[in-house]
This record gives C-alpha cells, structure tokens and sequence, in this order.
C-alpha cells in the first residue's frame, strides 16, 4: 500500500544499485527531482529506460550511474544532442555503456505490453529500418490468420519506475493530466512506482470522471516536490523552462563544466529547491 | 537576404507550407517541418490536424514548441492522447495523410538518417536517433521531407537507415510489404524535387527564384537530375512572408522569456 515519504526515501526504499529502472514523463512531467535524488545517493549499474532520455539520463549517464540505455530518442528535445550520453557512447566517458535502440513506435508499445503482462510486445513497425539490424531485440512474427510480417520487441518491464504528476489525494491516489506521454503504462509495468507530486488535496469527488487516475494501490511511495519536474513542466502549474534546457546545451559540452554544475545544483541541493526554480514559470491566475 | 527580400531558409518554409491542404492530418516534425506546418495553418489552411508525436491532436499553437511536447501544444489541441495510442491507433491505424519529416542525412531515395555519422557501433558522431520517424515514414500516407542543402547533409550513400524511403529506388517500398507512397515531395532552399515516378529518384521540378541549377548542384552530394519542363517556384506573398516572421518572433520572444513572457 502506498506510503507518502519523503523523497530521500522513497528513492532508498525502492532503487537498488544494478536495478533496471525508468523515469517517464514525455517532455512533461519529468521526475527531475526523483533522478537527483537518485544522483546524490550515488546508485551505479543501473540500466536506464526512458523513451526520450532528455537532461536527466544524460546527468546520470554524465555521473557514471548507467550500465545500460534503453531509448528511443537521446537528443536535447528541439535544441540538439545530449553531450553526456554523446562522450559515454562515442568515447567511454566516464565509461562505456551498452545500447538498446529502438523507435518511439517500438518503446510505446513494449511498455504496454509490459503494462499488459504480455512478454512481447507486436505491432507494423521498423520495416526498412536499420535499427532492426543493429538490435537484437528487434525481431518479427507472422501473424498466424493473414500472414502479415510484423516486429515484436520485448516487454519492458522495470523494477522500479518513476514519474511526476500534478496531485494525490489524501489516501495516495494520483492524477495525471495534459500530455500524459507514457507514464501510465510505465507505472503498470513496473515492479514497483514511485511518484511525486505536485501538492496533495483532500479529494477527487470533483474530478471529471475519464481523467487519468493511478489507484493508490499502483504505487509505492509518493513524495510531495512542487517543481520537482523543471526544467520540464507540470501543466496547470507552472511552464516548461526553454531557456534551460538551451543553456544545458553549453553546460554538458564540458566535462568540467558538466562536473562543476552537478555539484553546485544536484548534489548540494535537496528536493526543497526545486520550488524556488519554477517561481518565475508558475502562470498567472 | 536576396535583393527580393526574403531568404533562403523562408523561401524553404512558405513552398513547404504550400504543399500542405486544408483537409490534411500531418504528423509533425520538430524543426522546419513544425514551421512549414503551421505557416500553412495560419494562412491557406486553417483548418489543417496538426498532430505532434507527444499526443497532441489538432493543436494550433500561438508559438512554434522548442520540443514536440511543449505545453502550448496541449493547451490548444483538440485533444491529447497517450504515446502509445499515439502510434497505435492514430499512426499505425492509417489516419495520417502526410508525415512531414527534417534530415540529417538524406540521400536521393528519400532514405533519412538521423542516428549517426559513421559506424553504428562506433559513431564518430551520436545523433539523437529516429524517435518517431521510423514509423511515420512507413505508416503515414505520404512523406514530405524539408531540409536546407548541404553537401553533408545530401549524400551518395548515408550512414544509417534511420527511416526508410524508396531504399534502392523502383518498387523496394512494396517489395518490403510497405503499402505507403513514402516520399513525394522534397523541399529545400533551393527547390522543389518530386520523385521519378519508375526510379523514385528525387528530381528537381521547381527551381526558386533567382537560383540557378548549379547552385542545386553544387550543394548536393549526388548527380542532381533536373525535369525537362522546370518551374520557377512563385515567390513568397507579403501575407506568407509577415504570418512566417510573425510567428518567428513571438517565438524567440517566448523562448528567451524562460516562460516569462509565456506567463502573461
């Protein structure tokens, strides 16, 4: 049953060292707070998943945390590459790890199977493509009443995933809303979620009915962080924070800039700062 | 800036806003895909779906996003959706008339890479990947493809197959079991290319104002070949020329701002 904690342990209690884990949230509503905590608690050997690994994974890979990336898209969303997972892959830094590529097609629908309890995930995909030659993940079958060629990939199924959304109630259930992405199914596919939250209110009864709600009983910890999601954004709160991710673009070009940076604003900071960041993005009532 | 008054990079945009119908549903590329979209939005089509790969369907946003998931996007589509249903039912289904696609690399088959430069296994450059593109460039009805020529950038033979096009010309697509048209219309800075309709070998078909063949050719990797009855594509209107610039600056206003300015 799910515990409301505070997030230095909601993310001890549920990451271990070797885990596979992911932190969802398509350009919205990404855990930001939830990976620096996990940052500053220093996990190694983790295999990272995560559609669009954006500024967190490449933090993570930056700090030599990832064994393993699973992805479907490592760029810094509409500003360019992600130069921490760039000096990773291309020359060992901090060190090498090991890649899982796949299409956004690919990884939407392993994590519904995944969330479905499916072992593999089948849909029309990857034809012509060269990631289906690279990936030995990717494979076909034949439909057994047409005939059809289609890919299969396998289930994603984390240990633990992550995801920020807008807010629980009291007894722990939690709504989702606006551009919801994947972070549903990545819940549900999961051995084991963590969310944080925005705020907690009193209740749903107002709620419109078809809204994406996790049931308490989906989740294991929540942690409340306003902001926890800037420089990504939670709709209704506050606005996704451009011009950060253009500065990351300078930031992670440098080792040492990269180095110098995560101290100052991930490992001598907590989960409390974050609300101060997303002041001037809150919209005006 | 040309002595006409308007850019390369504008022309690029308002021809590719052009191609675009009213009755259309586009998925969306981030970039000058994103531009071309919603110049077409805001002046022959105004009733155009716009759907961004974050689940955003029928979205017409006051500002071009910096990523396909800003929340402007949302705040003003139609309705949004989960990813995975995003390609399930929306793009795997067949409800896409047009996947309108940017390049790293492209060659003359409309093949795309976006993955990297080199070796895949040892990159001398990591690209972001495909996200998306490997789907929409077989799902989607139709590919429209938009990128500023280069040498680098138009190849011979590119280094990985992020998205297929016409692969090795003629009827590869159909001999893949891929029943979509894929690429049918190219538009650069320079010109307009179509696909033959045998080889499936871009061809330019319309040459933009003031630009020469040999310019065409001399930012093109591969032997350039021209249709025998060429067009000058028209030049830009005032009105394609201001919605383009408007929307270019309530866009670096926006960005600049960190939300800022968004906030009013």
């Amino acid at each position: 049953m799910v515990k409301f904690l505070p997030l230095r342990q909601a993310v001890a209690e549920n990451l271990n060292d070797g885990d596979s884990v992911a932190f969802e949230g398509f350009t919205h509503l990404i855990p930001t707070a939830a990976a620096h905590e996990a940052i500053r608690q220093g996990f190694r050997d983790l295999t990272l998943i995560r559609m669009t690994p954006d500024l967190i994974y490449d933090q993570m890979i930056g700090m030599g945390m990832a064994k393993k990336i699973i992805f479907s898209y490592v760029g810094n969303p509409g500003v360019g590459l992600l130069r921490r997972a760039r000096d990773s892959i291309e020359n060992g830094f901090p060190r090498s790890i090991e890649v899982e590529e796949h299409s956004h097609a690919g990884m939407a629908n392993a994590y519904e199977a995944g969330a479905a309890g499916l072992p593999c995930a089948v849909f029309r995909g990857y034809r012509g493509a060269g990631l289906a030659t690279v990936n030995p993940n990717i494979k076909s079958v034949t439909c057994p009443f047409t005939g059809e060629v289609l890919a299969a990939v396998p289930s994603i199924r984390p240990d633990v995933t992550f995801i920020h959304a807008q807010k629980a109630d009291k007894k722990g259930n939690v709504l989702v809303e606006g551009i919801i992405g994947i972070q549903k199914e990545a819940v549900l596919a999961a051995k084991r979620a963590v969310v944080t939250v925005e705020e907690v209110v009193d209740n749903f009864d107002d709620l419109h009915p078809n809204l994406t709600v996790l049931p308490r009983w989906t989740i294991a910890a929540i942690s409340v962080v306003p902001g926890g999601s800037h420089p990504s954004y939670a709709h209704g709160y506050y606005a996704r924070d451009n011009a950060a991710y253009l500065e990351w673009d300078e930031i992670a070009a440098d080792r040492e800039k990269f180095r110098a940076w995560m101290q100052a604003n991930v490992i001598e900071k907590s989960a409390d700062d974050f609300a101060a960041r997303v002041e001037h993005l809150r919209k005006a009532a | 800036m040309s002595e006409i008054g308007f850019t390369p990079n504008e022309m690029m945009t308002i021809a590719a806003s052009r191609a675009l119908r009213n009755d259309d549903v586009c998925f969306v590329g981030i970039g000058a895909p994103s531009a071309a979209c919603n110049v077409a939005r805001l002046t022959h089509a105004p009733d155009i779906t716009l759907i961004y790969e974050s689940g955003t369907i029928g979205t017409a946003p006051n500002v071009l996003p910096l990523s396909i998931g800003d929340g402007e996007l949302c705040e003003t589509a139609v309705t949004t959706v989960a990813v995975p249903e995003m390609f399930r039912y929306w793009l795997q289904g067949g409800r896409i008339s047009i996947g309108f696609l940017g390049a790293a690399q492209l060659d003359k088959f409309g093949n795309i890479n976006t993955t990297v430069i080199g070796d895949y296994f040892h990159p001398k450059t990591r690209l972001p990947g495909g996200g998306g593109a490997p789907e929409i460039a077989t799902s989607s009805k139709e590919i429209y493809i938009t990128m500023a020529q280069t040498k680098r950038g138009m190849v011979e033979k590119i280094d990985f197959f992020t998205s297929f096009g016409h692969g090795e010309g003629g009827d590869h697509r159909h001999r893949l079991g891929i029943d979509t048209s894929g690429p049918t219309l190219l538009i650069t800075d320079l010109a307009i290319w179509k696909p033959d309709p045998v080889t499936k070998e871009f061809t330019v078909v319309s040459l933009h104002p003031g630009v020469s063949r040999q310019q065409v050719q001399d930012s093109c990797g591969w032997v350039v070949k021209f249709a025998e009855a060429l067009d000058e594509t028209p030049a830009p209107s005032e009105l394609e020329l201001w919605t383009l610039r408007d929307l270019q600056a309530r866009t670096k206003a926006a960005h600049e701002g960190t939300g800022k300015g968004k906030a009013a």
